[in-house]
């Protein structure tokens, strides 16, 4: 076997360890790559190191990584398990980030299939290793035409169109040099072409992160400084809803305050220390750690006291979150407003009168567009499986543009897009070959 | 008897008979006529997109057509020449009276070689295998393999409007008997269809209001052998010339009385070669269709037009030539006409181009369901080659994706078979980028080599080029340009940018301003042309390259298992009933062919592999 495979092993949603395996040559060496830790290529085989996933200067989740080497393994071949503590969402980017690196998304049954095949399960086992490879990519295959109907598989599928289209044209232009019924693609036309795709692509990436909210929720965090009705702020919104308040002191991570669900979205508030500039060390890290924070959540609403002009500390935090997703909600508004905010983006309102919750709701859902969320249509790209896919071809497409600035001939990108095609086929299940030979035919006028 | 007998001879029966001989094998062509011998019935041309990279595939194999061709040009163009190195191919438009003749010359020079004129009616068979032929005069001739090269002359009909006319295109007997003998013998017969524009006196025509199309303005030829004999100033012209909204209503008010649309024609005629009739019914929007007007010959004046294919009655195609720009005049010499022919299932056949149904026979060309001349000539080459491999009881000699669009080709016949005549297209080739004209020899003359159509001098200067570009790749890659004043006024006078820093010639190469000849001011480079042609495209190219050849890695792993030829798929548990029934129906040689079969999933090939594993898992 010469590629190395990953997949997720334990049940997805169930338990809260997720452990994701890989088999192959390159399994250690992959692992590596992204494991912030001991280095793994110079471990003793069976041994478990704690450490830190890390991808892009990020830092993923907190893991324990077990290495057996070749050839005393499951499948006599290297295999490492990667067990992740974090969310779903979590073990799914650590999923796709070994897509990324060169891991391929193992079939169902492969595992087993490898055993056999390089002899660890005796013939005996053999029909029983074939009939758990039919049934399970059948299973898969079910499941997956399940996550693919409606509309995000329409949309693929639209996608798709649109590059056979350029593709066929490419090959009119090659095949039939000499004839003008085609329209002869440059590069030119081919850029604007692409970065049509490409922003199709994105929107349809963008539906990825739909997916994630409709599974996992929305994180928020309220910050503001000390003092300006944070916690009441907080309170209110989930005592509304006759959430439960879960508070587990003693910890440095963050933490769920609490939950609410609004028109059917769930809205995860984390706790962060008040943000405030401070020479106090202690205090310094509790800051350090919420600015952290809000890098990681979705959405951010600020509070501020109305009865106040703007403070120093309170431009700084405004400054701080400009380029989030944010709702600036102006405190106290039972009494006399003293604040000075031009900004539009703000909800007024009081903890006291309960007077502004409502709008502050809206705000919350409107920030998403979720209304335009059917929560009821799974449609949205959600496994770590398509979006690997997609954020490959995404890569393509921008490496296209890039090659195109520097001239890169058509003909040659043309094999870039042909790949893109390939992949998207790969998430809609289709790979009927002679597509671009019927389409070259149908849309072109050509021959003796 | 004769160790080989090739029935016809045409482009693939001559590439046959040539390499079965000049391996060593005595060998009989039989050909209806010998005057005939690779006649040119359609287009006048050899090569074009990819099947001019055929061509040069055939000489570096050690075969003859680009070799004939070359001695028999009008005019050549490189198509493609402003796009990428990979889709570059050399298009010739190529005498008619001329490449028959040199093409008789190179046959008759081999003395292992007997012509014969003669129909082949049936085929002597015994116990599955092929023991010789019988002609229509009953006379039996034996031999120990036969390769059918019969084109479209497997009960062939003519067809002009209503007429049909049993024959050959130049009303040669068509074969009567073969390809019931075929059927009955096993094979699957189909019903193809093709057709040819008309033919029309020169001197009929207003060229002046026609666009002139000339040859290129440099010397090319196909062979990697012969330096070439024409002369680029003495090219003869093409011309382009358009239908237009009259010729659009004659053929839209006769639409019936064409063999196409009046329901004559049974055959499956090529999409990608429509009528004219067919191009103005289904592109109802289309103004003007684009027409060449091509020279046959120097030695008459019959010329050919090219786009005008058609089936109408002879009196419509009077009025539809006449009603094009500058053919108001236009005197038809020969009527357009559609053909209709018997061809095999090309499932039928290994990848040798051996049949599965008897043993010893081979088929090669038209009788496959290709069209095309280059096509057929490809395909005669091989099974010609492997025919004698076969006597000789030697492995064939079968050419993957990764290693020549011939492999691309008998991969696709053999593994998805054809409705209609198959042309190769460049976009059938997944790995085109590294099977280019240019570098044909690099490919493949190890194997002419090997099977002996390469003489030793070819393979030395193989073994030259090889080295030079080795050599020359090496010095790009380790010779860093020197900046100094010398050297930036060399960028400075050629208007390019001056490299902000010092790097390696070929890295500079890589930048899309700079040519290989440019680097000549920075490094001695005594190279042939073809050299520095070769080294410029691996280093410009080698981010794509590479890309292919990952691909080609993934396929090669595949490639790699065999699947045994006694394998019995009922015995296979858990394959879905389509690919049951597919793989048992096209026995691929290998597991990557199973990949490609339609209708065999993922799941299927795992299945599969599962099973060889516990069946044949100890022989491997």
């Amino acid at each position: 076997m010469s590629d190395t495979i990953c997949a997720i092993s334990t049940a997805l949603g169930v338990g809260a360890i997720s452990i994701i395996r890989l088999s192959g040559p390159k399994s250690i060496e992959i692992v590596n790559k992204i494991f912030k830790g001991k280095d793994l290529t110079k471990v003793n085989s069976h041994t478990i190191h704690y450490g830190f996933i890390t991808y892009e200067d990020k830092i993923i989740d907190e893991v324990l990584v077990m290495i057996m080497k070749a050839p005393k393994t499951y499948t006599l071949e290297d295999i490492v398990e990667i067990n992740c503590h974090g969310s779903l969402a979590t073990v799914q980017k650590i999923l796709e980030i070994l897509l990324t690196l060169g891991c391929r998304l193992a079939e169902g049954g492969e595992f087993t299939k490898r055993a056999f095949l390089n002899g660890r399960i005796d013939l005996v086992q053999a029909e029983a290793v074939s009939d758990l490879i039919s049934s399970t990519t059948e299973a898969s295959r079910n499941l997956s035409l399940k996550g693919l109907t409606g509309k995000l598989s329409a949309i693929i599928k639209e996608l798709r169109k649109d590059i056979l289209d350029v593709l066929a044209n490419i090959a009119v232009n090659i095949d039939y040099p000499e004839y003008e019924d085609a329209e002869e693609i440059t590069l030119e036309l081919l850029k604007e072409k692409n970065s049509k795709i490409l922003g199709k692509l994105k929107d349809i990436l963008k539906t990825a992160k739909d997916g994630k909210i409709i599974k996992d929720g929305i994180n928020v965090a309220i910050v503001g400084r000390p003092n300006v009705g944070k916690s009441s702020l907080l309170n209110k919104l989930i005592e509304e809803n006759k959430a439960i308040v879960t508070d587990i002191a003693g910890t440095t991570r963050d933490i769920v305050e609490g939950s609410i669900t609004i028109e059917g979205i769930k809205f995860n508030f984390i706790d962060t220390a008040g943000i405030r500039n401070t020479q106090d060390k202690v205090e310094q890290i509790g800051v350090i750690k919420s600015k952290e924070m809000i890098n990681e959540v979705d959405l951010i609403i600020c509070v501020l006291n109305g009865l106040e002009k703007l403070t120093k500390e309170d431009k700084e935090i405004l400054e701080y979150i400009e380029e989030k997703k944010r709702i600036i909600f102006v405190n106290k508004n039972d009494q006399k407003l003293e604040i000075d905010i031009k900004d539009k983006d703000v909800v007024y309102g009081n903890t006291i009168e309960l007077s502004g919750i409502d709008a502050l709701k809206e705000k919350m859902i409107e920030e998403f567009h979720l209304n335009k969320i059917n929560t009821q249509d799974f449609t949205y790209v959600s496994n770590a499986r398509q979006i690997a896919l997609l954020r490959q071809c995404q890569k393509i497409l921008e490496n296209i543009e890039e090659q195109i600035s520097i001239q890169t001939p058509v003909d040659m990108l043309e094999i870039d897009l042909k790949k893109v095609y390939d992949l998207l086929g790969e998430i809609t299940g289709e790979t009927y070959k002679d597509e671009l030979l019927d389409e070259l035919f149908k849309n072109f006028c050509l021959g003796k | 008897m004769y160790d080989i007998i090739v029935v016809g001879g045409g482009h693939a029966g001559c590439e046959a008979a040539y390499a079965a001989s000049k391996m060593g094998k005595k060998t009989l062509l039989i050909t209806a006529n010998i005057q005939n011998i690779a006649d040119m019935p359609c287009n006048p041309s050899i090569g074009g997109t990819a099947k001019g990279i055929v061509v040069r595939e055939i000489d570096a194999l050690g075969g003859i057509m680009g070799k004939v061709a070359d001695k028999s040009l009008l005019q050549i163009k490189m198509l493609n020449s402003k796009k990428g190195p990979a889709v570059r191919s050399l298009r010739a438009q190529a005498d008619k009276k001329v490449y028959p003749q040199k093409m008789l010359e190179v046959l008759q020079a081999n003395k292992n070689l007997e012509i014969k004129e003669a129909m082949v009616e049936d085929l002597i068979i015994e116990d599955k295998k092929i023991k010789g032929v019988i002609l229509a005069s009953k006379e039996e001739i034996l031999g120990t393999c036969v390769i059918l090269t019969t084109g479209t002359y497997l009960k062939a009909q003519i067809l002009v409007g209503s007429e049909k006319t049993p024959g050959g295109p130049h009303g040669e007997k068509e074969s009567k008997n073969l390809s019931d003998n075929l059927r009955n013998l096993g094979f699957e017969i189909q019903r193809l269809k093709t057709g040819t524009p008309p033919r029309i006196d020169k001197n009929s025509v207003d060229l002046t209001k026609l666009e002139e199309e000339k040859g290129d303005d440099r010397y090319y030829t196909f062979s990697f052998d012969d330096a070439p004999v024409y002369d680029i100033d003495k090219q003869e012209s093409c011309y382009l010339v358009y239908t237009n909204s009259k010729t659009h209503e004659i053929i839209n008010n006769n639409l019936e009385k064409s063999s196409m649309y009046g329901g004559y024609v049974e055959g499956v005629g090529p999409r990608y070669c429509p009528s004219i009739e067919d191009k103005i019914v289904r592109f109802k929007d289309k103004e003007r269709h684009q027409l060449f007007f091509e020279p046959e010959t120097i030695l008459n004046d019959e010329w050919y037009l090219q786009g005008f294919s058609t089936s109408m009655p002879r009196d419509v195609q009077i009025e539809m030539v006449h009603s094009l720009r500058g053919f108001e005049n236009a005197k038809i010499l020969k009527n357009a006409y559609a053909i209709e022919y018997d061809a095999i299932n090309p499932l039928q056949l290994k990848n040798s181009l051996e049949t599965k149904v008897i043993e010893n026979l081979f088929t090669a060309g038209q009788i496959n369901g290709t069209s095309g001349y280059e096509e057929a000539a490809c395909q005669g080459l091989m099974a010609g080659i492997n025919a004698v491999l076969k006597i000789d009881n030697k492995k064939p000699l079968v050419l993957k994706r990764n290693e020549a669009y011939i492999g691309v080709l008998i991969d696709d016949l053999v593994t998805k078979g054809t409705k209609e005549p198959y042309r190769l297209l460049t976009s059938r080739a997944e790995y085109r980028l590294i099977l280019r004209g240019d570098n044909a020899d690099l490919r493949l003359r190890k194997y002419g080599y090997e099977v002996g159509l390469i003489n030793e001098e070819q393979y030395q200067r193989l073994i030259t080029k090889e080295t030079a570009i080795k050599e020359l790749t090496n010095k790009l890659l380790t010779t860093n340009l020197k900046i100094n004043e010398e050297t930036k006024n060399i960028f400075t006078k050629a208007g390019l940018e001056i490299p902000s820093r010092s790097e390696s010639l070929a890295k500079l190469l890589k930048r899309p301003e700079i040519n290989i000849d440019f680097l000549k001011s920075f490094l001695e480079m005594d190279y042939s042309p073809l050299v520095l042609e070769q080294v410029e495209i691996a280093i410009k190219y080698e981010g794509y390259i590479e890309k292919t050849n990952k691909e080609v890695e993934k396929l090669l792993a595949l490639e790699s298992k065999q699947i045994p030829e006694d394998i019995d798929y009922n015995l296979v548990r858990n394959l879905a009933s389509e690919a049951r029934s597919k793989l048992m129906a096209i026995r691929p040689a290998t597991i990557a062919q199973a990949t490609r079969i339609s209708g065999v999933n993922p799941a299927d090939i795992a299945v599969l592999t599962v099973y060889l594993k516990k069946e044949y898992g100890k022989n491997e």
